[in-house]
């Protein structure tokens, strides 16, 4: 594997005004809501919804901006010898490592504040994973749009979708079909999405979990049991690589 | 609460009147003439004061059954091995204090205790220490018995082979207070007492209930601190009962309560503190309870009211960062609000006048949506909950137009209570 | 040694390249011509496999191209124009280049199109002009059997241009293979020993510039050019 390229952009990017303003944005904010929380778990489920909020967004929105204003460049990498699949690998991990990066970076001052705990590192790995999924989904959007404005259109609304309608449509679902037993079905649908994924799977390592009372209890059986943390697990990567070879392979067949 | 003071005090008066008047003194230690604490009580009469020294009297299931005081110095220890129960009083106006009582093995046909009270009045059991035991204090048919400054520490490992750390049944002008309860079945357990007073007792890390009341009526527990216990605290099936002053926290897990309420009528709930509760006060069908003047600070639901409660008025409270200020099963209001400082207020105080221009709701649409499918908790603290909350407060629509806080506070009740959360 | 052979391909509905053959051997330079739209750029693009054809051979030096990009190793290409990354220093670029290729740089070449004095600069920082410098360097920088160039000469600065065109006659005497594409008569005649005519994806005229010019008796190409669209 050919690592110039993936370096270059990587470095590049990190020093890149946006990836450091999102960094320091993230660290403005968490080390707000760490100061005036004063306590750990509080802390991580307030930056929690933060994370879910914004780590998607951020993801989604820069990845297709980056990839737009990238494509003159790709295009030049392409005039050498260096496959596609090489380009394509190095702008998607590159983005999605400096971004995953900024994220975690920008979470540690509520780290240094609050301590160290299980759930807080938790946080971090969740962060990490959303930016590698939606910067795979970002480049799978703008890969398929030659068009920029329709690609970051699009990112909007795989946003808007995944974090807002997504969990409105199970909501009603619920509500409608509340008198048959949901606990199975709630749980794959949950598993599903990624940042339902992540909400949960935090949710359920703080005392909010509490309150989900004996639906919550059979929710913790399985997240918490060996098969569960597979399937999360199992889940989170599968979003991450789906989209990402939907893209290199529409990234494959692009005529520059 | 005056006649109960009074009552003590004449005891007392009693109780040293007695003493002066041609009493003895027996004293109880390994080279003394006296040597087991049996022997003492069995050569003692009326009015006798009995002195334990240090040393462990391996004794166990003693009657006291003439007007004693039984003083324990520092370092005197009744283990009863496993054996059988410790003490148990049999006379009125009896009095045990700074006794250390250990080992009274737990039982499934008897209710073994540390000290039992068996049917007097005017008892006094004070700066015991009581370790180890089933029961600690048990008092029946009782009255005028002050319980006070103990310390009782359990084992309890589960609820059916555990009892209650201070257990009162059918009892009445009872004063217990300044003891320290953990790790028994019950902290304090109240059934049938009636005109008593709990006071500035610690009770935490039991397996049930902190406190746990029923069918006792006429009762006021005040100054107290209900913590980390598996349910909370429970008052049930009573009636005039006054709580103020308390400090109910950390009592979380998936069925606990900060307080729950159960056909209770006509109490008052003033000046307490609920802290990080699962539900600080769960209704159920209890009427005409005032709850004045509290504080409800990062609860999961700070007020919980079954629909078969009616006019119960919540008035000057502060609800702070609670996952849901108010929850209810029923599509109808029957229960009044005023003057609370919500947290989550979004009003304007156009006129200054400290109370908000607008009224505030304070049940959310998705503590609607979870009574209906509890499973729906699964979307606690998702974006799209906050939109559905939203859209409702702007728009009402599913939530009883009644249900309103038409003055709500717009500053904070300022009081020193939230020293305790931390 | 370029070889193609009925070449199509189509973007969405507008036909770009309609059956285009080419042939271009060792040691000579072959002038794409043709009005904006005709497909010469297309053309080009797909010898170095940025679009990718409908239907169609290509083969470079022998070897047909289709899912490879090793062959890229032996073309050096100078697009008409490049936007580099703002941030990226031209000698990181360098870097980059060699870095990819693991080749040898030339480095007289470096300095004969004055790209030393601008080393340290970014690219943000450059004029078109300047830009176009390097990636005329970039194109000869590794001494590549096969050179494309699109339109290499239309925005350097005219020292630059004759750096280039000296560039062009010496690596055809070396036995390269070029191809250019150009809107400017006097500089194909000049240059070129082979012309190229395309025409709505096709490549109506192939010859030879000399048997070209021979056959008529005319002296000034465009007027050859034009006469011989006519005749078809």
């Amino acid at each position: 594997m050919n690592i110039t390229i993936l370096k270059y952009i990587f470095f590049e990017l990190l020093r890149s005004r946006f990836v450091i303003s999102y960094a320091v944005f993230l660290a403005a904010i968490s080390a707000g809501v760490a100061y005036f929380s004063n306590d750990e778990l509080k802390t991580s489920l307030t930056l929690l919804n933060v994370v879910l909020f914004i780590v998607p967004l951020v993801s989604l929105i820069f990845g297709s901006i980056h990839f737009y204003d990238s494509e003159e460049f790709i295009e030049f990498l392409l005039t050498q010898p260096i496959s596609r699949n090489t380009v394509f690998r190095a702008e998607f991990l590159a983005l999605a490592s400096s971004l995953s990066i900024a994220a975690v970076a920008g979470l540690i001052p509520a780290l240094i504040l609050n301590g160290i705990s299980s759930t807080f590192i938790f946080l971090l790995f969740i962060s990490a994973s959303l930016s590698f999924i939606f910067t795979g989904l970002a480049f799978l959007s703008s890969s398929m749009n030659s068009e920029k404005v329709r690609g970051i259109g699009l990112s909007i609304i795989i946003w808007l979708l995944m974090s807002v309608l997504f969990d409105l449509i199970v909501v009603l679902l619920i509500v409608v079909f509340s008198n048959y037993p949901l606990e199975r079905f709630i749980i794959i649908v949950t598993a599903l999405n990624p940042i339902d994924l992540g909400r949960i799977l935090i949710l359920l390592k703080t005392d909010a979990s509490a309150m989900m009372g004996f639906t919550g209890a059979s929710f913790k059986d399985f997240f918490g049991s060996t098969a569960g943390m597979i399937a999360s697990a199992f889940s989170l990567v599968m979003w991450a690589l789906i989209p990402y070879l939907f893209a290199i392979r529409t990234f494959r067949r692009k005529n520059f | 609460m005056i006649r109960i003071r009074l009552n003590i005090t004449v005891l007392l008066i009693t109780l040293l009147t007695a003493s002066v008047a041609g009493s003895k003194e027996i004293t109880v230690c390994s080279t003394c003439g006296v040597t087991t604490i049996a022997q003492a009580l069995a050569e003692s009469s009326d009015g006798d004061v009995i002195i334990l020294k240090p040393g462990i009297y391996k004794e166990h299931s003693l009657t006291v059954a003439n007007r004693i005081e039984l003083r324990a110095d520092e370092g005197a220890v009744l283990d009863a091995d496993k054996k059988g129960p410790g003490i148990t009083i049999k006379h009125d106006s009896v009095r045990i204090a700074g006794l250390t009582i250990r080992n009274v093995d737990v039982s499934y046909i008897n209710d073994l205790s540390a000290v039992m009270v068996d049917n007097v009045s005017g008892c006094v059991i004070e700066r015991n220490v009581i370790e180890d035991t089933f029961f600690a204090i048990y008092l029946a048919g009782s009255s005028m018995c002050k319980v006070e400054g103990n310390r009782i520490q359990g084992q309890a490992k589960t609820e059916s082979s555990s009892g209650n750390g201070i257990h009162l049944w059918k009892c009445s002008a009872m004063y217990v207070a300044d003891n320290q309860i953990t790790g028994h079945r019950d902290g304090i357990y109240l059934e049938f007492v009636s005109s008593s007073s709990i006071r500035g007792n610690y009770s935490g890390r039991n397996l049930r209930y902190g406190l746990h009341f029923m069918f006792s009526d006429s009762n006021s527990y005040s100054g107290n601190t209900f913590e980390n216990n598996g349910a909370g605290v429970a008052v049930m099936y009573s009636k005039f009962i006054k709580m103020t002053g308390n400090t109910f926290k950390n009592n979380w897990g998936e069925s606990a309560y900060g307080l729950l309420l159960k056909e209770l009528y006509d109490g008052l709930l003033e000046d307490n503190l609920f802290f990080r509760n699962t539900a600080a006060i769960h209704v159920e069908g209890s009427n005409r309870i005032e709850i004045v003047r509290n504080d409800f600070i990062e609860n999961g639901w700070a007020l919980y009211l079954l629909g078969n409660s009616y006019e119960n008025k919540v008035t000057a409270n502060n609800f702070i960062n609670n996952t849901f200020d108010v929850s209810s099963n029923s599509s109808r209001n029957n229960n009044f609000y005023s003057e609370n400082y919500w947290d989550k207020y979004k009003g304007y105080d156009l006129n200054r006048d400290g109370t908000g221009d607008v009224p505030y709701r304070p049940v959310s649409l998705f503590s609607v949506i979870l009574e209906k499918s509890p499973e729906s908790i699964i979307m606690l603290r998702s974006v799209a909950v906050d939109i559905l909350d939203a859209i409702e407060r702007v728009i009402p629509s599913v939530i009883p137009e009644t249900l309103i806080d038409d003055r709500p506070k717009f500053t904070r009740y300022s009081n020193d209570r939230d020293k305790g959360t931390s | 040694m370029i070889e193609i052979k009925g070449l199509h391909k189509t973007f969405g509905k507008s036909c770009a390249l309609d059956g285009a053959d080419l042939d271009c051997g060792r040691g000579s330079v072959c002038a794409l011509m043709g009005p904006n739209g005709s497909g010469k750029t297309t053309l080009m693009k797909s010898i170095l496999g940025l679009v990718l054809p409908d239907s169609g051979i290509i083969k470079v030096n022998g070897k047909e191209i289709k899912g490879s990009y090793e062959y890229r190793h032996d073309i050096g290409y100078m697009p008409q124009n490049v936007n580099y990354p703002h941030n990226l220093r031209v000698s990181e670029l360098f870097e980059i280049l060699s870095e990819l290729r693991s080749a040898e740089k030339d480095e007289e070449l470096i300095r004969e199109f004055r790209i030393p004095g601008i080393f340290g600069k970014k690219f943000g920082q450059l004029s078109g002009g300047m830009k176009q410098r390097v990636s005329a360097a970039i194109a000869f920088l590794f001494r590549p059997s096969v050179l494309i160039l699109d339109e290499p000469t239309s925005s350097l600065d005219p020292l630059s241009a004759e750096i280039m065109k000296e560039k062009i006659r010496k690596s055809r005497q070396e036995g390269c293979c070029i191809v250019i594409s150009s809107h400017h008569v006097s500089e194909v005649s000049e240059m070129a020993d082979r012309l190229a005519f395309m025409l709505d994806g096709k490549i109506v005229i192939d010859r030879g510039i000399a048997e070209l010019k021979n056959g008529t008796g005319e002296i000034r190409l465009g007027k050859i050019i034009a006469e011989r669209l006519n005749m078809n």
